[in-house]
């Protein structure tokens, strides 16, 4: 190796200011909605709630008897919430990954974990106008606006919201966003939709059965099944909220830039 | 007095080395990191900027190591790269964003000198999505000093740059490094790092190559052997008056011309031109053969 006129810095040593602290960051959210929205994506969101209320209003016209809404309502409107807050809860931090721009969020001084949670907190608001707020509307479509079963169904689909997103989010951090997006779509097709309805013991680790359970505590309707009770729905929901939260930014802050070699 | 160090860093992914047992400090004014594609200049410019874990070594910034050390931001500047951008937000706004990212107490004036820094005053209310790569890259760099930084970390800065760009730029680094900033920027082209900076690092395989003054490894460039291929009316006749000549050591008749290794490149280069006068010989081609990069960075890695 050639050396030249080898330069021999000693590192000043001051104190490193920590970085900025806050629990959200209004500059962060706004871009991440933006960035999630200006992707054509709200039409892409909005297509599956128009298509449940159609079918409730469709239903409502057409179909005999009461026994329709808690089951059309819980299982096809909770598949939406989930599949929302999968697209939604994974392209917060996964479209910026992706394209690269996450390294402009990561260059600054602001923590991981306000990095995260301001995130979190636009996919959650997100997938409640497109999933919560639609299976509302559906509900009061089929069983009028103060039935027990719409309210019901729309506080549990906001817990799901809560929820969803911590995981989806946690997986993104976790494996990237491509990857993020199989798992997530494997764990609600094939989990919850399918395991959880032939293994009750499945409920216990499923983000729809603590929603069901929380949307059951205001509906008391049979036809919701949840596996869980409100306590363990609650209780169980909050915990894995928490821990797949901490956890994404336990990761975030841990980010290797994916490696070309150059 | 800022600097960063690196100590023995390495970087693998998987069985790749990317970056092999490098060890560099870097202070105040322009250092350029200089080597090939793919020799290992953003791997280590990313671990720099804390993107990427070194696999064995430190990396650190005033003497704070930089892999989880968000705080750092407060003093160091990144321009990556990729051209990635808020696409959907003017110039002006993606650089307030960043000044309120920062913390800093008036990030509209922030913003307004450190465009004004970049001269993209034209463009500021423009979206980014319009911009040509070369603006992208300067609002990049606009967005990166908007809080004043004492260290900037640049990735091959100069891509997509018209000329007039260019040398913008190089004055504004210069400037910059000038004040007492430490800059470190990549440049895979030879003369982009000889115009911008005094030190340069260069990288090539991976391992640090060869590590000072500018002129210095630039002088242990050219006084190598230089190989040329030689093209004229009567090729045999030359090559019989080259082979007489102290500055030139071997000659070989091929088929394509003369290659001729020269010992000496800018006496060489003055010779030859009188040589062919002097015996009626018409010169159609001198051509450095091996002037690549690449064969520079070879002959370092094995001085």
């Amino acid at each position: 190796m050639i050396m030249t006129d080898t330069q021999n810095h000693e590192g000043a040593g001051q104190p490193m200011p920590g970085p900025l602290r806050g629990t959200l960051n209004g500059v962060i959210m706004r871009l991440t909605l933006r960035a999630t929205m200006s992707r054509r994506r709200a039409i892409l969101f909005a297509l599956p709630a128009i298509i449940l209320i159609g079918i409730s209003a469709l239903l409502k016209a057409k179909a005999h008897g009461t026994a329709w809404p808690p089951e059309v309502l819980s299982i096809l409107g909770y598949l939406i919430l989930a599949l929302t807050a999968l697209i939604v809860g994974g392209s917060v931090l996964g479209a910026e990954m992706d394209d690269g721009s996450i390294l402009h969020l990561l260059a600054t001084p602001v923590s991981r974990r306000t990095i995260v949670l301001s995130k979190y907190v636009v996919a959650v608001g997100l997938t409640a106008v497109f999933a919560a707020i639609p299976v509302y509307l559906a509900g009061v479509i089929a069983t009028g606006a103060s039935s027990h079963l719409a309210i019901g169904l729309f506080v549990g689909a906001l817990a799901g919201a809560v929820i969803y997103n911590a995981l989806f989010l946690l997986l993104t951090a976790v494996f990237s966003p491509g990857p993020a997006l199989a798992i997530g779509l494997l764990y609600i097709l094939v989990w919850e939709n399918l395991l959880a309805s032939l293994v009750p013991g499945v409920g216990l680790l499923s983000a729809e059965h603590y929603s069901l359970a929380v949307a059951n505590s205001i509906a008391h309707n049979s036809q919701l099944h949840a596996n869980v009770n409100f306590g363990t729905g609650v209780g169980m929901g909050a915990a894995v909220t928490v821990l797949a939260l901490a956890y994404a930014v336990v990761s975030l802050s841990g980010f290797n830039v994916k490696g070309d070699l150059a | 007095m800022t600097t960063i160090e690196l100590r023995g860093v390495s970087r693998w992914y998987g069985n790749v080395v990317a970056v092999n047992d490098i060890t560099m400090s870097m202070g105040p004014g322009v250092t350029g990191l200089l080597g090939p594609n793919g020799a290992g200049k953003t791997t280590i410019l990313h671990m720099m900027a804390g993107f990427l874990m070194p696999s064995r070594g430190e990396v650190t910034v005033a003497g704070h190591s930089t892999w989880r050390n968000p705080g750092m931001f407060r003093q160091v500047a990144v321009v990556p790269d990729r051209d990635s951008v808020y696409a959907f937000l003017t110039g002006k706004d993606f650089v307030e964003a960043s000044a309120r990212l920062h913390g800093l107490p008036d990030p509209e004036a922030a913003a307004r000198r450190a465009i004004g820094l970049l001269a993209m005053e034209y463009a500021q209310d423009r979206k980014i999505s319009t911009y040509s790569k070369g603006m992208r890259q300067r609002i990049k760099v606009a967005a990166a000093l908007v809080h004043d930084p004492e260290v900037v970390l640049l990735d091959e800065p100069f891509n997509g740059m018209d000329p007039r760009q260019r040398l913008h730029m190089m004055d504004l680094l210069h400037a910059q490094g000038d004040q007492g900033r430490v800059i470190v920027f990549s440049s895979h082209i030879l003369e982009e790092v000889e115009r911008l900076s005094g030190i340069i690092q260069v990288i090539v395989g991976g391992r640090l190559a060869a590590s000072g003054d500018f002129r210095a490894i630039r002088r242990l460039m050219t006084n190598r052997p230089h190989v040329f291929l030689v093209r004229s009316s009567d090729d045999r006749a030359l090559g019989a008056a080259l082979i007489g000549r102290p500055a030139v050591n071997a000659v070989e008749l091929t088929s394509n011309g003369l290659q001729v290794r020269a010992s000496d490149y800018g006496t060489f280069t003055r010779e030859i031109a009188s040589i062919t006068r002097d015996h009626g010989i018409r010169l159609t081609q001198v051509q450095p053969s091996d002037e690549s990069l690449e064969s520079v960075f070879t002959y370092l890695l094995a001085a």
